[in-house]
C-alpha cells in the first residue's frame, strides 16, 4: 500500500517532520517495495488552511495512510473525508517510521492531536 | 464649516494607552461642546465602554456570507477548491468540505461553480452596539468568541460613522489587517507609543503602515519619563510631530483601574487634552480649506 510520511528532507533517511500541514515535504512510500517519490509541500508558507491543502495533496497522491508527528483538526477532517488513515506521533527517520507502521507498532489516531496553527513559525 | 473629522487612535504595540487617550479625548471634547462620536473598533476586546459607561439603546447582528454546497447539484469538478486561496472549501472525492472560519467571503467559489451548486449562507460573526455616553454618540463592535473575521466586523462598525461630528476610532493594536481596516479613510491618525525599545520598534511599524496608506499622523508618547529618549530621537529624525506627552503617573494607573477618566479626576491633565483638542481643531480647519 501507498503511505505518505511527512519529512524534513528528500530521502528515506530524513527525519520525520513533526508538522503535517507545514511539513517540508511528503514522501510517498510503497510499503511492499519501499519505492518512494517526493512531493514538495507548497503549503509550507501558506497564509492559512495549510493542513487542508496538504491533505488534498496526500489524497490526490493516492496515499492510504499518513504518518506524521502532529495533525490539527482541519487536516484530520479532510484526510478522513478522503478515506486516509492518520497515524500521529511518528518520530525518527522516514524509513524507521515506515518500519514501525509495517510492524503494526503505530496506532491509528482517533482525531486531531493538536490545535489549528500548531505548526506555524516552527 | 462642516464638523466631520475622523481621527483614528492607533499604536503598533498593545497597552500603550490608546483607549485611555481615545476615551479621555472623547469625553473632554464633548465637554467643550463638540459633537463627538466614539467608535470602538478594537472588536476582539472592546474596553472603551468601561470608561465611557454608555447606555446601549440597540444592537445589530453582523453576518457574512459563507458557501453552502448542494451536493445533489455538485458535479465534483473541484473548481471551488482551486480558486479558494484559504482552503475554506475543498472537493475531496465525491464530497465538498467547507471550513467556515477560514472563509473570507470573496464569493469566488460561487462564481466558478459550473453547476450552480453553491449558495451563500449567513454566518453571525459579531454584534454592533449603539448608544449614548452622556453627549457622546457611542458605537462598539463585539466579535464572537473564537471568530477571526475581525476586519469584516470593523468595516460594519465604521458604517456608523456620523458625518457631522468628531469621530474618534479606537483602533486595535498591531499593524495587521484589522488595523488597516480601522484606520482606512481616517482624516488623521494618532499613534500612541511609549519610550521603550518595544514601543519604538512597534511605532516604526505603525509609521510605515500609515505612510504606506498616505494618512497624516502624529505621535503621542505615554509614560514619557520611563525608558530612554530613542522614540523622541526617532520622531525628530523622521520629522514626526510629537503632539502630546503623558507622564508615568501612578495616579493615572489607579484611576484607570477603577474605570474613571483622567480628565475628571486629575485637574492637571485637562491641559494636555485641551491642547490636543486645539491641535485637532487646527487640523480640521486646514482639512476644510483643502476640501
Amino acid at each position: 500500500m501507498k503511505i505518505a510520511v511527512t519529512s524534513t528532507g528528500r530521502t528515506l533517511d530524513s527525519q520525520v517532520d513533526p508538522r503535517f500541514g507545514r511539513a517540508a515535504c511528503f514522501i510517498v512510500v510503497d510499503t511492499e517495495t519501499m519505492d518512494f517519490s517526493v512531493i514538495e509541500n507548497e503549503s509550507v508558507a501558506a497564509a492559512g488552511g495549510a493542513g487542508i491543502s496538504s491533505a488534498k495533496v496526500v489524497i490526490d497522491a493516492g496515499a492510504e495512510a499518513v504518518l506524521t508527528g502532529n495533525c490539527g483538526p482541519n487536516a484530520e477532517r479532510t484526510l478522513t473525508a478522503g478515506g486516509v488513515k492518520l497515524y500521529t506521533g511518528a518520530t525518527g527517520t522516514v524509513a524507521e517510521a515506515v518500519e514501525l507502521f509495517k510492524s503494526g507498532k503505530l496506532t491509528q489516531a482517533s482525531g486531531p492531536n493538536v490545535e489549528p496553527h500548531f505548526g506555524m513559525d516552527k | 464649516m462642516p464638523d466631520d473629522f475622523v481621527i483614528a487612535i492607533a499604536s503598533g504595540k498593545g497597552g500603550t494607552g490608546k483607549t485611555t487617550i481615545a476615551t479621555n479625548l472623547a469625553h473632554y471634547a464633548a465637554r467643550l461642546g463638540q459633537k463627538v462620536q466614539y467608535l470602538d473598533c478594537d472588536v476582539e476586546e472592546p474596553n472603551g465602554h468601561i470608561f465611557l459607561k454608555p447606555k446601549i439603546d440597540r444592537s445589530q447582528q453582523v453576518t457574512i456570507d459563507i458557501p453552502q454546497v448542494d451536493l445533489e447539484k455538485c458535479i465534483g469538478c473541484g473548481k471551488c477548491g482551486e480558486i479558494c486561496q484559504y482552503s475554506a472549501i475543498i472537493c475531496i472525492k465525491e464530497n465538498v468540505l467547507t471550513f467556515e472560519q477560514l472563509c473570507h467571503s470573496c464569493g469566488g467559489c460561487m462564481r466558478v461553480c459550473p453547476a450552480d451548486a453553491i449558495k451563500p449562507k449567513p454566518l453571525n460573526i459579531g454584534d454592533i452596539e449603539l448608544g449614548k455616553a452622556g453627549d457622546i454618540n457611542f458605537v462598539q463592535g463585539k466579535l464572537c468568541i473564537g471568530y477571526v473575521r475581525t476586519p469584516s466586523l470593523i468595516k460594519e462598525v465604521k458604517k456608523h460613522i456620523k458625518q457631522d461630528c468628531l469621530a474618534i476610532i479606537d483602533v486595535p493594536p498591531g499593524t495587521s489587517c484589522p488595523v488597516v481596516e480601522a484606520v482606512k479613510g481616517a482624516d488623521f491618525v494618532l499613534l500612541v507609543t511609549e519610550p521603550t525599545p518595544f514601543g519604538l520598534n512597534d511605532l516604526k511599524l505603525a509609521v510605515d503602515l500609515t505612510r504606506e496608506m498616505n494618512l497624516p499622523f502624529a505621535v503621542v508618547i505615554n509614560r514619557y519619563d520611563i525608558g530612554n529618549d530613542d522614540v523622541e530621537k526617532y520622531c525628530e529624525a523622521e520629522n514626526i510631530d510629537v503632539i502630546m506627552r503623558l507622564p508615568d503617573d501612578r495616579r493615572i494607573a489607579e484611576i484607570y483601574s477603577t474605570g474613571q477618566m483622567i480628565v475628571d479626576v486629575l485637574g492637571e491633565y485637562k491641559q494636555p487634552f485641551s491642547k490636543l483638542c486645539e491641535y485637532l481643531d487646527t487640523l480640521k480647519v486646514k482639512l476644510n480649506e483643502k476640501r
